[in-house]
C-alpha cells in the first residue's frame, strides 16, 4: 500500500489553441492521504477545474495532459488505458460538479441516474439496487425517497439536486471524491447545509475529498489542508489553520485580506489585489503573480520561484514570503 | 400508462394543439389518410392491381355526377377501365408507405452518423460532414433521378434512392445539436461515472436532441412523398403495375387534353391535401419545440 492515496507529480495540462498554447495546469504537485480533505483555492481560470478533470483523464481536445504522473493507490493513472480508466471513474474516483441545474440529465428520473452508477460498478440485483438508492437518498437528506425516486430533476430545487448529485458520487463508495465548486451555484443558506452534509458523508464513508473552490470561507470550514493555485501553478500549500492564520505567499495574503470582515475594526475600503489575472496566452516571464505583487523585486520578474519548504508542513513558491519570523531577504 | 395518457391531455403541448386550428386540421387530414390506407382497401369498389377484374368497356368513364358517370365508379375511370377512387386509395398507400419507410430509414441512418460525428469529432466528423456538404451541393431531386435512372424502376430502389438523398439532413441537424448538448455537465457526469461512449450517446445525448429530430422527420414525410410523386411522374419511380399518386397524375396527364381531366386532377389534389396536412402538423411541432418562437 502506498503512503498516499493520491500523489500528483508535476502534472501538466495544456490546450493547444489557434492563438497559442495555454498551460492551464503547469507543473502541479500535491498529495492526499486516505480520508483527507484538501482544498484547492484560486481565482477563476486558475486551472483548478482542469486539474480535477486531468486526474480522471477527461481532458477533451484540443487539450491534453502533456506531462507528469498521477499515482492513485500506487498506480499511475496517466499510464492507464481508457478501458481501465472507465473502471476507475465513478467506482474509485467520482466527481461532483458546480451546477446541479446542468449536471443531471433532464430527461431521466433521479432514481435511474443513481441506478446507472450502481448497475455499472456493482453486481447488485435490481431489487438490491433499489434499496441502495433509497438508502442513499435518505443518507443525503431527501425526505420521502420512495416518492421522489421517480421524479425528474426539474421537480427538485437546486439544493436538493446537489444532494442527488452527491448521492450519485457516493453510490459505490469511491476512495476519492473531487468536488468542483459544489456550492457556488447554491443559495448561501443551502451552501452551509450541503458542505456539512459532504463533510459528514465523506467522514462516514471514509473517502478522501478534493474540494475545488474560490471561496476561502468554505475551505477554512472543512478542509485539512489547502493548496492555492494561481495561473496553473500551486503557489502555496499547507495545513488549513496555519495557512489562513499566517499566509506566506503574497497572493494568499491578498485573497485573505479581500474577504470582508464582519467583526473588528472596519477598514474604510476593502483591500483588493490590484491588477488583473494575466492572460494565459501571455504569462509574465518570472513569477506569474509578480506584476500584481507589492513585494515583487527585480528577481521575481526574471526567475520563476520554485516551491520550497518555509516552515514545517508549509510550502510556498515565493522569493519574498510574508509572515516569516525573520521577514528576511531585505526587500522592505 | 393511464397516468401518462392523462398527463398528456393535461400538457401544454395538448392545450396549445387544441388552440391551433391549423394543427387540428393537419392532424385530421393525416389521420384521415392513415385510416384510409389502412382499412380503405377493404371498402374500395375494385382492386386496381387485379387486371382480371378490369373491363375495358368501363374505360374513360367520368365521375358519377357527370353525364355518363356510374355509381360504381365514383370518381370515374382511366383508360383501362380502372376505378380512379380505388386506384387513389391504393396509390396513397404506396405514397405514404414510401414516405414513412424512407423517413424512418434515413432518420435512423442520419441520426446515427450525426451522433457519432458530433460526439467523437475529429477526422470522422470532418469526413462525414464533407460528404454531407458535397451531397447538399446537388439538388436532392437530381441525385435521386440519377440513382433511379441508373438502377431502374422499383419500390425498393426508390426507397434506397430517397434514403441516400435524405439522411444528410438528419446527420447535419443531429450533429449540430450534439455539439451543443455534449458541452453540458450531465454529459461530463455520465462520462465520469465510467460509462463508455456509446451508452453515453444513446442514453444521455440522444434523448436530449430528439425534439428537432421529430420536427424534421414530420415535415420530411411530406417532402419525401412529393419527391416520390415527382420521380414517378417523370417515369423513374414506382413500377407501372403498382401506381403511386404521382404515377396516377402522370397517367392522367397523358389523356388530360382529351378532356379526361379527372384522372389527373383528383390524384393531384390527394397529394396536395396529404402534404398540406403533414406540413400543418410539422409547422405546429416546429413552433412548439422552438423555444425562440415562444
Amino acid at each position: 500500500m502506498a503512503e498516499y492515496l493520491l500523489e500528483v507529480k508535476n502534472l501538466k495540462t495544456c490546450f493547444e489553441l489557434f492563438r497559442g498554447t495555454v498551460k492551464a495546469v503547469d507543473g502541479v504537485d500535491f498529495t492526499l492521504k486516505e480520508g483527507e480533505i484538501l482544498g484547492i483555492v484560486g481565482e477563476s481560470g486558475g486551472g483548478k477545474s482542469v486539474t480535477g478533470f486531468s486526474l480522471l483523464g477527461l481532458i477533451d481536445l484540443p487539450g491534453r495532459i502533456s506531462g507528469g504522473e498521477v499515482f492513485f493507490r500506487g498506480e499511475d493513472l496517466l499510464k492507464k488505458s481508457e478501458e481501465e480508466m472507465r473502471r476507475i471513474r465513478g467506482k474509485e474516483i467520482s466527481m461532483i460538479f458546480q451546477d446541479p441545474m446542468t449536471s443531471l440529465n433532464p430527461l431521466q428520473t433521479i432514481g435511474s441516474q443513481i441506478d446507472e452508477m450502481l448497475a455499472l460498478h456493482t453486481d447488485l440485483s435490481s431489487a438490491e439496487r433499489k434499496q441502495r438508492i433509497l438508502d442513499l437518498l435518505t443518507e443525503v437528506g431527501i425526505p420521502n425517497p420512495a416518492d421522489r425516486i421517480n421524479n425528474y430533476p426539474h421537480q427538485f430545487s437546486g439544493g436538493m439536486r446537489q444532494r442527488v448529485v452527491i448521492a450519485i458520487a457516493l453510490a459505490v463508495n469511491p476512495r476519492l471524491i473531487i468536488a468542483d465548486e459544489p456550492t457556488t451555484a447554491l443559495d448561501v443558506t443551502v451552501q452551509a447545509q450541503i458542505l456539512k452534509l459532504m463533510e459528514n458523508l465523506v467522514h462516514k464513508f471514509g473517502s478522501a475529498l478534493i474540494l475545488i473552490t474560490h471561496d476561502l470561507a468554505v475551505v477554512s470550514e472543512m478542509t485539512h489542508r489547502v493548496a492555492v493555485m494561481y495561473c496553473g501553478k500551486i503557489v502555496e500549500e499547507g495545513p488549513t489553520k496555519d495557512l489562513i492564520a499566517n499566509p506566506h505567499h503574497p497572493y494568499t495574503k491578498g485573497l485573505l485580506e479581500s474577504i470582508p470582515k464582519m467583526a473588528g475594526a472596519r477598514t474604510p475600503r476593502l483591500p483588493q489585489i490590484s491588477g488583473m489575472v494575466p492572460s494565459l496566452f501571455d504569462l509574465p516571464k518570472g513569477c506569474s503573480f509578480a506584476p500584481r505583487c507589492s513585494r515583487a523585486t527585480e528577481r521575481c520578474l526574471q526567475d520563476v520561484p520554485e516551491m520550497r519548504l518555509l516552515s514545517p508542513g508549509r510550502k510556498a513558491a515565493c522569493y519574498h514570503p510574508a509572515g516569516m519570523a525573520e521577514e528576511g531577504e531585505g526587500h522592505e | 400508462m393511464k397516468n401518462r395518457l392523462g398527463n398528456f391531455f393535461r400538457s401544454e403541448l395538448f392545450h396549445n394543439f387544441l388552440r391551433n386550428p391549423g394543427a387540428v386540421i393537419g392532424l385530421v387530414i393525416v389521420i384521415f389518410f392513415l385510416v384510409m390506407v389502412l382499412i380503405g382497401p377493404f371498402f374500395t369498389p375494385q382492386n386496381p392491381y387485379d387486371i382480371g377484374g378490369l373491363d375495358l368497356m368501363d374505360a374513360y368513364k367520368p365521375p358519377m355526377w357527370m353525364d355518363g358517370g356510374e355509381r360504381a365508379f365514383p370518381l370515374g375511370t382511366d383508360e383501362q377501365g380502372r376505378d380512379l377512387l380505388s386506384a387513389m386509395v391504393y396509390g396513397s398507400r404506396i405514397s405514404m408507405g414510401i414516405g414513412l419507410i424512407v423517413v424512418l430509414l434515413s432518420c435512423v441512418i442520419g441520426t446515427f452518423l450525426g451522433l457519432v460525428a458530433g460526439y467523437f469529432g475529429g477526422r470522422l466528423d470532418s469526413l462525414l460532414m464533407r460528404l454531407v456538404d458535397v451531397q447538399l451541393s446537388f439538388p436532392a431531386m437530381l441525385v435521386a433521378l440519377f440513382i433511379m435512372a441508373a438502377f431502374g424502376r422499383g419500390f425498393g430502389k426508390l426507397v434506397f434512392a430517397l434514403t441516400i438523398v435524405g439522411w444528410v439532413l438528419y446527420a447535419r441537424t443531429v450533429r449540430s445539436s450534439v455539439l451543443v448538448e455534449k458541452k453540458k455537465e450531465y454529459i461530463d457526469a455520465a462520462k465520469l461515472i465510467g460509462l463508455s461512449p456509446f451508452p453515453v450517446i444513446f442514453r444521455h445525448v440522444l434523448p436530449n436532441i430528439l425534439t428537432p429530430l421529430i420536427v424534421i422527420a414530420t415535415i420530411q414525410v411530406g417532402t419525401v412523398i412529393l419527391t416520390e410523386a415527382t420521380l414517378s411522374y417523370l417515369g423513374v419511380g414506382v413500377p407501372v403495375t403498382k401506381p403511386s399518386l404521382g404515377l396516377l397524375v402522370k397517367n392522367g396527364y397523358d389523356v388530360l387534353f382529351s378532356g379526361l381531366w379527372w384522372s389527373s386532377v383528383f390524384p393531384g389534389m390527394f397529394i396536395m391535401l396529404l402534404v398540406f396536412g403533414i406540413n400543418l402538423l410539422g409547422d405546429f411541432l416546429r413552433d412548439e419545440f422552438n423555444p425562440r418562437l415562444k
